[in-house]
């Protein structure tokens, strides 16, 4: 079965270092895939386009177009690789925002490769400090190497470490994929609703938005409080 | 088809003229619409329940009861009553009076408020919602429907030996419509009874709407009330008119951009494509309701949103012109061709009273 990543991107200019690092990470970790012999499909989501769609669903309380269509890719995914540039010390406002809007559950269990970018290294710690803490409320599963990429690190004088970085990132994210996802164990709708019993499910078997009354709790357990 | 008004009853400023209406201007102006609404021939006109500013509508059956002696024909109900904050036998007993001084012109509809400080405000709990919701209802349908209560449940004190009073007109409580904008629970709850359901529609895309509306219609089946397409369904609508159409876009813009709920965010444009908003000719509203009604199946109520965002009570009487003359005859018409025999009207008093004296002589009869 394929295997779906998302990578959500929210660098600003174009092009973007958060979105080259976003293309090295999501070509880690497709290759890494393909070697082991999965097919991969890579869903490239960048914010900028989506920008006003973000502020219009804070004021409306709905989405809208594309910005409806990002979020269902995201919550359909194996897996997510986010990139965020650093700004007034954490992720940006957009990059938050996108998570904000998310609905509750929506990366329950899904494994995230964190990633940031910044002008300079001191940054760094913006992946643990306030990425981590984020995924973790989501409920997500962050793989233990973020990688942060400072300018420098794009430069042609660099010695490679970044590289090293991303094989390595890309190689966690993989092996927890490998683990219980491929094997078909653990999905996206069993981490959300009511699996049968040895079902094979996984993300991308959630309900389309179309059929998510699809399972009303019958009104007499909501009568006896259950 | 029942067709009318629902107001939220809020106080805002006109964002044209920087000018805010008083409380007490805006609970009179309340009051000259929904006579405004009867005069041009509407159906329902239905008030909201705030407990907060900038509303200024925290007692609707008061309001009810003022425009129910000034008014012969017009049904009035709610745009919500509270059924998560107000005490159920508080309902049981306002309503029941108020079915008797406006001689059964009475429904309403339920809904939880997501305002959170208002729980405890009122000793509740949001997160308690659904679960009060679900509570609160099944006490009030009781205290109704049985002459004397012994009850006890999780969210208020126990009755013992009660009886609410006044009894219901006739022995007949007002039919209730269970709103709600996203809660499948709530859905379920209304077709469980048998209830209307009333979908409010205006600030959410229709692919929302048609699915609420689809779970409530098969769940009704699954109790056994009929088939899907026999059951109750209300929905919102929000519009501006004018005889020419770009009239009615350059005139509401500035409301629309400053409006309370949805302002400042996307385009008039964009809005109106997203959601049910219609801002235009009398033609293009009543196109685009009875487009309605592809989504939803034949429904028995529209209620539209005309006066909110600050429009002053001028506009909003003219909008009711527009409505009573044009929009609302052509709606009733095309509507009632449209409906197949067997989907029922919305229910009245007159049809609930008839309906129970028709189940007293089955009974008597077997």
């Amino acid at each position: 079965m394929t295997t779906r990543i998302a990578v959500v991107s929210a660098g600003l200019s174009v092009p973007s270092s958060s979105r080259l690092l976003a293309d090295q990470l999501s070509s880690a970790t497709a290759a890494a895939l393909r070697s082991a012999g999965h097919p991969v499909e890579v869903d490239m989501i960048e914010l900028r386009p989506l920008a006003h769609g973000l502020a219009d669903h804070l004021l409306t309380g709905f989405p809208s177009g594309e910005l409806a269509e990002a979020l269902l890719r995201v919550r359909q995914a194996d897996a997510l690789i986010v990139v965020t540039p650093v700004f007034a010390a954490s992720y940006s406002g957009l990059f938050k925002t996108f998570f904000d809007v998310l609905e509750t559950g929506a990366l329950e269990g899904t494994p995230v490769l964190l990633a940031a970018t910044a002008g300079t290294a001191r940054h760094s710690l913006v992946l643990e400090h306030a990425l981590r803490p984020l995924f973790a409320h989501l409920k997500a599963v962050p793989v233990p190497t973020a990688v942060f990429a400072a300018s420098e690190d794009f430069g042609a004088t660099s010695d490679g470490r970044l590289a090293a970085r991303v094989e390595r990132a890309a190689h966690e994210l993989v092996s927890l994929l490998a683990g219980p996802v491929l094997r078909g164990q653990v999905g996206g709708a069993e981490r959300h609703g009511r699996p049968e019993s040895g079902q094979v499910v996984r993300r991308g078997a959630l309900p389309a938005p179309d059929e998510e009354f699809g399972d009303p709790t019958p009104f007499e357990d909501l009568l006896a409080g259950r | 088809m029942q067709l009318g008004i629902f107001s939220v009853g809020d106080v805002t400023q006109d964002p044209t003229t920087g000018r805010t209406p008083s409380e007490h201007e805006r609970i009179r102006n309340t009051v000259a619409i929904a006579k405004k609404a009867e005069e041009v021939g509407l159906d329902v006109v239905a008030l909201g329940q705030h407990h907060n500013p900038p509303f200024a509508a925290s007692s609707p059956t008061t309001t009810m009861a003022y425009i129910a002696a000034q008014t012969e024909r017009i049904i009035l109900s709610t745009a919500t009553t509270l059924i998560t904050t107000t005490d159920p036998v508080r309902i049981a007993e306002d309503y029941a009076q108020l079915q008797h001084l406006a001689d059964g012109r009475v429904d309403l509809m339920l809904g939880r408020g997501n305002t959170g400080p208002v729980y405890p405000w009122f000793g509740k709990d949001i997160r308690d919602g659904i679960p009060l919701a679900i509570e609160n209802y099944a006490l009030l349908r009781r205290l109704w429907r049985e002459e004397v209560v012994n009850w006890e449940g999780k969210h208020r004190t126990p009755l013992q030996g009660f009886t609410a009073t006044p009894r219901p007109l006739d022995g007949v409580p007002p039919f209730v419509w269970h709103g709600s904008i996203r809660s499948p629970e709530i859905a379920e709850q209304a077709a469980y009874y048998g209830d209307g359901f009333f979908a409010n529609h205006i600030f959410w895309p229709s692919s929302h709407t048609r699915q609420m509306v689809n779970l409530y219609r098969r769940r009704f089946e699954h109790y056994g009330h009929g088939t899907a397409d026999q059951a109750i369904v209300g929905l919102g609508g929000q519009v501006f008119m004018r005889a020419n159409s770009q009239d009615a876009v350059n005139e509401f813009r500035p409301y629309f951009d400053n409006a309370p709920v949805y302002g400042h965010g996307p385009s008039l444009e964009e809005f109106t494509q997203q959601t049910p908003l219609t801002v235009g000719s009398p033609q293009q509203v009543i196109e685009r309701t009875l487009g309605f009604r592809e989504y939803v199946g034949d429904y028995q109520r529209q209620l539209f949103l005309v006066d909110h965002a600050g429009l002053p009570l001028k506009t909003v009487l003219e909008q009711l012109d527009l409505l009573g003359e044009h929009v609302v005859p052509a709606l009733r018409k095309e509507f009632a061709a449209l409906r197949p025999d067997h989907v029922p009207t919305a229910p009245t008093h007159a049809s609930l009273v008839d309906a129970d004296r028709e189940t007293a002589t089955e009974g008597a009869a077997r």
